[in-house]
């Protein structure tokens, strides 16, 4: 059940340059980003399968390499979601602002 | 086990019920405070979009802290030592799949369902029904497992260690949910959630702190008597000890893990708690925090429990690898941290299972009712009131469920409710969002193709049959290696869905679709309040 629409043409908003902007900077972000932390998950998860040695290697004290990388994807999954909020404000927030405008409709 | 190994891990089963009853009482009178008794779709659904991302990227921690992950993985940490870390990471960068391509979008487009977002531009009836059996499957499994647990804990906890104790305990519990969600709906269910990740953080990072100042702030201290204490010895610090006889059910594991959990059903509801797009993500940037720092404390308090309690006393408590977090809080606070741990173990299946309830009971009224058996000609005080019913049927099912499973393997049964979800949901949100040629025949087969192979390979799989700790361990008729399919059933849902695409034709209506496409990215109709 869509709910009812405002008129609102959708169709022209689909069509405007200001749209294919925002889908465009949208998708240039999430797509890498989800393909390269997927790829990083599962390096690390395959080498916690397959490579007990090498992650069982110590480094400081009784901690191992494969501790590291575990605290590594703690970090980089911080990282990626702070990259993204900075990213979302600065590129994704005013677009969906201009396209919102075409609409006749104010900030959400 | 010889008695004193029952009696010890128990402390005071009376400071414990005392501690929980106060947790309760305090819960529901908030409850009933913040319901005010509203019958409007969108407040019970959804509480009106009115949390904000602080409020509701807590409470969808909440939804992850359940008793499996937290006690669970404490536990594996403990015993088997870092296999049970790699599986908390899962845990944490599963937030990102919810990050990047579903929570915004997904609160920009839908209102009170999954069914919402992928029938979108879709034939309505087929897809919602689709939808709404995923929902229903994957909430009971996760369901099953949350009530399981129950059992266990109760054994732990209360010293009740006959069945009839246990199941009356069980029942109990389930009661109290019940009332959540009739009287509380999304919101109230929502503050319960809040109120015991409040209370899980402030335990565990107490507990942490704690632990570290006693080792003089020196980790490896930890994992060195933590060693010392296992039987196992320094095998606890590399991979192996738990999965390393099966290395691809492993990976099979992490791939749902990863996948699944943001497409649980109850974790889709909670992106149309908030009022827009930017909440929603801000709502995942807490969540993303609080897991963090949740799963590095239970990374302490595992080696920790395994260090002061020590793997052997932890297998013989009652409920096995589950009791290494109790443990612990007994051996450094005394029964009075003991209690507070607990009730908020308790507090955590209470909630969990109240959000999935929730969810379960708003796919049933929203996609069956509203929109497939009265065709969208029905109003909101009326489905609210098919939505309660339903709750109060799901909450009775989940009881006698949880009475059922008792003693049955609960990490096994998340597991394959992740899976479940990754397959059947992830791909055909995906698409529906992404896909400008996806339609009706695409999107039903990747929901029941993903959910029927799923389905499929772990009933012929050593979970169900053939090995000791299965279901039914006397039979043996597996055929399919892993104990969890996901690595083979997520590819094929998303193979299904391409494949249903192509034999569907054309696209059915592209206008919708551009409408769907701008509605999703901008927000623009999405107000829930119009």
């Amino acid at each position: 059940m869509p709910p009812p629409s405002r008129r609102v043409d959708y169709a022209a908003i689909h069509c405007s340059r200001e749209f294919s902007e925002l889908r465009t900077r949208l998708r240039r972000f999430v797509f890498p980003m989800t393909f390269a932390f997927l790829g990083w998950y599962l390096i690390f998860v395959l080498l916690a399968a397959y490579a007990h040695d090498f992650m069982g290697r110590r480094v400081v004290g009784l901690v191992t390499v494969g501790m590291l990388l575990g605290l590594g994807q703690f970090v980089t999954t911080l990282a990626i979601t702070f990259i993204y909020h900075r990213y979302a404000k600065r590129n994704l927030d005013p677009q969906v602002r201009l396209v919102r405008a075409l609409a006749g409709e104010g900030p959400a | 086990m010889n008695v004193a190994a029952v009696a010890t891990p128990t402390g005071n089963p009376m400071a414990n019920i005392g501690v929980f009853a106060v947790f309760a009482v305090a819960t529901l009178a908030l409850v009933y405070r913040v319901s005010r008794g509203s019958t409007s779709t969108a407040d019970y659904y959804a509480a009106d979009s009115r949390f904000t991302g602080a409020q509701n990227g807590i409470a969808l921690s909440g939804d992850f802290l359940s008793a499996a992950s937290f006690l669970g993985i404490a536990g594996s940490i403990a015993v088997h030592g870092y296999d049970g870390f790699v599986y908390s990471v899962g845990w944490v960068v599963a937030w990102l799949v919810g990050l990047l391509l579903i929570g915004e979008l997904l609160r920009n487009t839908g209102r009170f369902t999954m069914g919402d977002v992928i029938a979108y531009r879709m034939r309505q009836r087929p897809v919602r029904a689709a939808a709404a059996l995923s929902t229903l499957v994957i909430s009971f499994f996760y369901m099953l497992a949350q009530m399981a647990g129950a059992g266990g804990l109760v054994a732990l906890l209360l010293n009740i260690t006959d069945r009839t104790g246990q199941s009356v305990v069980i029942a109990i519990v389930g009661l109290i949910m019940i009332f959540y969600v009739l009287v509380g709906g999304m919101k109230g269910t929502t503050w319960v959630q809040i109120v015991k990740a409040v209370l899980l953080l402030l335990c565990v990072t107490t507990i942490t702190v704690f632990l570290m100042g006693q080792f003089g702030f020196s980790f490896s201290a930890i994992l060195e008597k933590a060693v010392a204490n296992n039987p196992l010895g320094d095998a606890i610090l590399a991979p192996g000890t738990q999965y390393g006889h099966n290395e691809l059910d492993f990976v099979s594991l992490a791939l749902a893990l990863v996948l699944g959990i943001c497409s649980l059903p109850h974790v889709l509801i909670r992106f149309y708690t908030v009022p827009n797009a930017v909440q929603a993500r801000r709502s995942v940037v807490w969540a993303v925090c609080t897991m963090v720092v949740f799963y590095l404390c239970t990374l302490v308090i595992g080696y920790g429990a395994g260090a002061l309690v020590g793997s052997r006393a932890i297998l013989a408590a009652p409920s096995g690898e589950n009791s290494a977090a109790p443990l612990l809080a007994l051996a450094i606070g005394g029964p009075v941290l003991l209690g507070i741990v607990s009730a908020v173990a308790f507090a955590t299946i209470l909630a969990v299972v109240a959000g999935l309830t929730l969810a379960a009971s708003a796919s049933f009224a929203h996609d069956v009712y509203a929109n497939i058996i009265k065709r969208g000609r029905t109003n909101p005080r009326r489905e609210v009131r098919v939505a309660r019913i339903a709750a109060v049927v799901l909450g009775v099912l989940a009881i006698l469920g949880g009475i059922l499973a008792n003693g049955q393997n609960v990490a096994f049964l998340v597991a394959l409710a992740l899976a479940l979800a990754a397959s059947a949901n992830l791909s055909t949100i995906l698409y529906a969002l992404f896909w400008k040629r996806f339609n009706t025949m695409g999107t039903l087969w990747s929901l029941y193709g993903g959910l029927g192979s799923c389905l499929l390979l772990i009933a012929f799989s050593p979970v169900t049959s053939g090995s000791p700790t299965s279901i039914f361990p006397m039979v043996d008729f597996h055929v399919f290696p892993l104990n969890n399919p996901g690595i083979i059933s997520i590819p094929f849902s998303f193979f299904c869905g391409w494949f249903g695409t192509m034999l569907g034709g054309r696209n059915e209506s592209s206008d919708v679709q551009k409408e769907m496409e701008v509605r999703s990215l901008t927000g623009i109709g999405a107000d829930l309040r119009q």
